[in-house]
Formats: C-alpha cells, sequence, structure tokens
C-alpha cells in the first residue's frame, strides 16, 4: 500500500478523575504517516501536548501487538475504531484519510468507571475470574500433556474462547453493557475441558453471580459484541453459558 | 423473556388459525362459529387467564431488562455506530415491544371488550365478523393495523431465535433450521394478520 501522511483533528474526551464530568476537546496533528498505528499517533499528539506545557491524554496501553488488551478506545463510534478482529494498537492510520476527523472516547460501561481521560478501570472483570476462573490440580510434577484425551473439537472450541483478551470491546460496544461474551468465553474454556470438571457448577454461578454485582446489563442477542470483538469470540460461548448455569442452577443444592 | 416469548408465540398461531376463517368467504359464518365456541368454552376461559399472565409477564421481564440495561450504561457515547456490528430490530426489541402494547390496547378494545360486553348483557350470537367489517372499513383503522403487524414481524424476526440462544442453543446443524422456522413463522403470521383488514377494507371478503 502507498504510504501517505495525513493531517487530522481529533476530538477526545478529557475527563480529570472518576468524580469529575469529562468533555471531547478538539486537537489538529499534522504530518501523520499512513504506517504509524493509532496509539503512535496518539504518541505524537502528547508529545506535542507536553511540548506545548499542556496535560497529554491518558489513555492504557501495553503489549502493543493485539494481545494484553488494555487499549481500550472507542474510535469513531466503534470498539477499537473500524477494522474488524483489530484492537486499537493493531489500528494503522491507513483506515483513515487527510483531513478526517476522529472521535475518540473511553469504554462506557457502569462497571467500567472512566479513570483519567480513555483510561477506564475493568477490574470488574477480573473480579469475575476470581469468582471462577480457576481449577484443581495436583501439586508436584506437571502430568504429561497427552495423559487426558481430549475431544479435538472440545480442545479447538476451549482454544478459540480462551483467545479472549480480556480487552472488555464487547461490553463498550453492547447496548446493554452486557459482559456475557466475556463471561462465556471465561466460562467455555474450562467447561469444554475435562480439567475444568471439579468447578464445573460453582464456577458458572460464581462467575454470573460476579457479573450481576459489577453491574453489567443483560444480554438481548443483538451479536454486536461478536462482530466487534478483537478476537472473533463467537456468541456461541454464550449459549454455552446459558445452558451451562441452566443445568447448574437446576442440579445445585445450595441456594 | 424467552419462555414467555415462545409461549405467546405458540398463542399467536392459534389466534391467527382462527381468523383465518374469514378467508372462507362465507360471510363470516364459520369464523363467528368459532369465535363463539372460544368465548363461551370454559376451558379456554381458564386458557385466556394463563395467556394474559403470560402477556403481562413478558412486558414486566422486558420493563426489568430497560431499566437494568439502562444502568449499566449510565452515560451514553457522544459518537456511535451501532449500525455497523448490529441489526436495527435486534436493538429496537424494546421500542417494538412498547408499539405492540399500543396496538394491543386499541386491538382489544376493538374486539375484545365488545365481545366481552355482548357475553355478559346475554347477546347469544354477537356478530364479530360484521364488527370486524365495520371498523376495517375505516382507513386508518386498517393503518393502525398494518403498522402494528409491522411492528409484530420484526418483533417475531429477532425474538423466535434470540429464545433459543437464551435457552443454550447455539447449534451448526440446528440453529440455521430454527432461525428458517422463526423467519418464516414472522412471515407467515404477519402476512396472514395483515391481509384481515386490507382485505375487509377493499371489500375483498364480504
Ligand atoms: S470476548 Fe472479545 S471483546 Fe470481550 S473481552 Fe474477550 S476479547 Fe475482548
Ligand atoms: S496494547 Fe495490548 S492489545 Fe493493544
Amino acid at each position: 500500500m502507498e504510504h501517505y501522511t495525513m493531517n487530522l483533528t481529533l476530538k477526545v474526551w478529557r475527563q480529570k478523575n472518576k468524580k469529575t464530568a469529562g468533555k471531547l476537546e478538539s486537537y489538529k496533528v499534522e504530518n501523520i504517516s499512513s504506517e504509524m498505528s493509532f496509539l503512535e499517533m496518539f504518541d505524537v499528539l502528547n508529545e506535542q501536548l507536553i511540548i506545548e506545557g499542556k496535560e497529554p491524554i491518558a489513555f492504557d496501553h501495553d503489549c502493543r501487538e493485539g494481545i494484553c488488551g488494555m487499549c481500550s478506545m472507542y474510535i469513531n463510534g466503534q470498539a477499537h475504531g473500524p477494522w474488524q478482529q483489530n484492537t486499537t494498537c493493531q489500528l494503522h492510520m491507513r483506515a483513515f484519510k487527510d483531513g478526517d476527523t476522529i472521535v475518540v472516547e473511553p469504554w462506557r460501561s457502569a462497571a467500567f468507571p472512566v479513570v483519567k481521560d480513555l483510561v477506564v478501570d475493568r477490574s470488574s472483570f477480573d473480579r469475575i475470574i476470581q469468582a471462577g476462573g480457576y481449577i484443581s490440580v495436583n501439586t508436584g510434577n506437571a502430568v504429561d500433556a497427552n495423559a487426558i484425551p481430549i475431544d479435538k473439537k472440545n480442545a479447538d472450541d476451549a482454544f478459540m474462547a480462551a483467545a479472549c483478551i480480556g480487552c472488555g470491546a464487547c461490553v463498550a460496544t453492547c447496548k446493554n453493557g452486557s459482559a456475557m461474551l466475556f463471561v462465556g468465553a471465561k466460562v467455555s474454556q474450562l467447561a469444554l475441558l475435562p480439567q475444568g470438571g471439579p468447578e464445573r457448577e460453582s464456577r458458572v454461578l460464581n462467575m454470573v453471580a460476579q457479573m450481576d454485582v459489577e453491574g453489567f446489563g443483560n444480554c438481548t442477542n443483538t451479536y454486536a459484541c461478536e462482530a466487534e470483538c478483537p478476537k472473533g469470540i463467537s456468541v456461541a460461548n454464550i449459549a454455552r453459558l446459558n445452558s451451562e448455569y441452566l443445568k447448574a442452577g437446576l442440579s445445585t443444592e445450595e441456594n | 423473556m424467552g419462555i414467555t416469548g415462545l409461549f405467546l408465540i405458540l398463542f399467536l398461531i392459534v389466534h391467527a388459525g382462527i381468523n383465518a376463517c374469514i378467508f372462507l368467504n362465507d360471510n363470516g359464518k364459520t369464523f363467528n362459529d368459532v369465535a363463539h365456541f372460544m368465548s363461551h368454552n370454559w376451558i379456554m376461559r381458564f386458557l385466556e387467564i394463563g395467556l394474559f399472565s403470560g402477556l403481562i409477564l413478558h412486558i414486566i421481564q422486558g420493563l426489568k431488562l430497560w431499566s437494568q440495561n439502562n444502568k449499566a450504561r449510565p452515560i451514553e457515547y457522544h459518537y456511535n455506530q451501532p449500525s455497523k456490528n448490529s441489526k436495527w430490530y435486534s436493538r429496537s426489541m424494546g421500542i417494538l415491544g412498547t408499539l405492540l402494547l399500543l396496538f394491543l390496547i386499541i386491538h382489544l378494545s376493538n374486539f375484545y371488550v365488545g365481545t366481552k360486553v355482548a357475553l355478559y348483557s346475554g347477546d347469544q350470537y354477537h356478530n364479530l365478523f360484521e364488527e370486524m367489517k365495520e371498523d376495517f372499513s375505516n382507513y386508518w383503522i386498517v393503518l393502525i393495523y398494518v403498522i402494528g403487524v409491522s411492528a409484530l414481524y420484526w418483533h417475531l424476526y429477532h425474538g423466535f431465535q434470540s429464545a433459543f440462544q437464551t435457552f443454550g442453543i447455539n447449534h451448526k446443524r440446528y440453529t440455521p433450521i430454527l432461525k428458517f422456522i422463526g423467519i418464516t413463522y414472522a412471515t407467515v403470521i404477519c402476512i396472514l394478520f395483515a391481509l384481515m383488514p386490507i382485505s375487509m377494507f377493499f371489500k375483498w371478503i364480504v
């Protein structure tokens, strides 16, 4: 693809802290290379702000290679911007044209409060994982990886579910702010494998209970999450979560 | 939501089936007979209670979803493009449902109330068919019905397959079949319903 440079107008959400109200501020950036990543473009803008003596924009990032799930930005009305199955750090500026205006907002969800500017607190996801995302293993030497036979399809499906990077795009995108795709992936990756067996019931019940405590919304099956998930997590995982939950709810002896 | 929804879907089959009797074009004889049977049968009266409970439960569940989901996103995006990732009708079940409820109020006050008044005032043979003909000679009533049925179409289009996902059924082989059944069901039922006021308005049925 031909290299080109562009001048852009950015409208970025600025918010001092959790308590204050924020607003969109306009910035201009010039000579942005089409080969930069979206976050590199933000680095350029922040350098510019620092030189001007202004407060740089706070945004989350870590790996910058699409695997950590930190780079939460709602770009031009879509989680992680216009490209499919892609994170913000892997979005490149060739997705935009010279003269474009780009609106950048943080994830908006009651369960992901804004910490500052574009940074949100996703620890609600961590608490859901803590509620059931573990398995029992014997200590001592690691068991031979092939000791337990696993059906190929289950292994594949579990692997696909395990690809979830906990980025929160599903929640950010869902009109109901529902975390069902994330929780569906976390429950599925263990429910599909024999290693997940011992906690199978309690896991789904506890994770769903924690999800509700955190204030995520309810799934109404719009499937917007699947369309925006950078890892292509399928809504079949939500159905699996539903059936695991129904079965566990019916068979559990606890209230 | 899914269970009550599928329950109401079952009811619609009966409703559409009975009403389709008007298409026999026998001056409403069969239709009036069946309607008479339905309103003078204690099993039906009993099922009616179940039907209304199902409907009210469906509405309560919907309101609960709506309020919880609103709380889950207290601040809206300034710029959002939901059409890039989902279908409008899947995001509009609440609005479609509200339209349906408004329509239902009109619909029940048109026919249900009249039938009940006739029943309890001792009118032995209430001519529902004539009442329909009279109401549906009015073009704006016909228009309201067509709008109501369109809302029903999109509500069912999303609702049917959505119910199965909620029950935990998402299967490579069965889900496409379920979707097909849902779309066919929505199409057939809604065409049947829409044709009733339309064909009476244009006097295809006399
Ligand atoms: S399911 Fe997809 S969108 Fe949701 S947290 Fe996991 S990777 Fe991100
Ligand atoms: S920074 Fe790690 S996924 Fe984007």
